[in-house]
């Protein structure tokens, strides 16, 4: 059972990743990627992340994908705005080949490090993973990066008001 | 059989190289940042996968952290987005170069 979610949605992650690279329209990216997303939330439920998963659809899958759409259909993008695409076959390969060479040796060394990881019985699963579980980590553990990441967002707040803001002249 | 620690690491193996991809042979500004976030969530699919492995909830955090890095990092590349397509109506990176060495 839990091999058959994996499979199906690890098919559907990819297929929304691989749509989002191949259309032309933002906008039909951009939906492709809220199915890669809610794709990635069930894996995480399967991962036993139920809060993180919750988050995900909440967050990626609301509010950034949201923040996308407004901003695709607010600069009202003519059709012929979206015609220049690199036609050049040759570019494509060998950026596709040089990615692959890249990431997969990093992702040998990972592999190396998750045999090794899956040895491992995990001690006590009880709370993992839950509201109650994530909160308490985070806020004992890891009180001041949580503090911090507040003053990050109030950098972006401040940020995206100023460049966004009409110039005078 | 069950489903291991290596199926998840080579899915979000796949999805990054999907967006790294993305990032470099598109040339619209608006599927460059979604490549990105591809790439992000990928990151976390690796984090939250390890937490399960070891039993362990840092994973989580760090996922959370990631996330808000995200959301911040779209705001601001949007705004940035709106400001330079008023200016210079395109979002063709090619064209985009003003900033070249």
């Amino acid at each position: 059972m839990e091999t058959v979610v994996f499979y199906v949605f690890a098919a559907l992650a990819l297929a929304g990743a691989l749509l989002v690279i191949s259309f032309k329209n933002p906008v039909s990216s951009a939906l492709s990627l809220v199915l890669t997303l809610f794709s990635t939330a069930v894996l995480f439920v399967l991962l036993l992340a139920h809060f993180i998963a919750v988050i995900q659809i909440l967050v990626y899958a609301g509010a950034i994908m949201v923040l996308f759409l407004f901003t695709v259909m607010f600069l009202n993008l003519k059709p012929e705005a979206l015609k220049f695409e690199s036609k050049h076959l040759h570019f494509k390969v060998s950026a596709l080949l040089a990615v692959l060479f890249l990431v997969g040796y990093f992702a040998s060394l990972g592999f190396k490090k998750g045999l090794l990881l899956s040895n491992i019985g995990a001690s006590n699963m009880d709370g993992f993973g839950t509201v109650e579980g994530v909160g308490t980590t985070l806020f004992t553990d890891y009180l001041l990066p949580f503090e911090l990441t507040s003053i990050l967002i109030l950098v972006a707040i401040i940020g995206v008001v100023v460049i966004a803001k009409k110039r005078a002249n | 059989m069950s489903v291991s620690i290596e199926h998840y690491l080579i899915l979000s193996a796949i999805l990054f190289v999907v967006g790294a991809y993305g990032v470099i042979a598109r040339k619209n500004l608006i599927i460059v940042l979604m490549s990105l976030e591809l790439m992000l969530n990928s990151a976390n699919l690796a984090f939250v996968a390890f937490s399960k492995a070891l039993g362990d909830m840092t994973g989580h955090v760090f996922m959370i952290m990631s996330i808000t890095v995200a959301a911040a990092e779209v705001a601001v590349g949007l705004a940035l987005l709106v400001s330079v397509y008023s200016h210079r109506e395109t979002l063709d990176i090619d064209v985009l170069k003003i900033l070249k060495g």
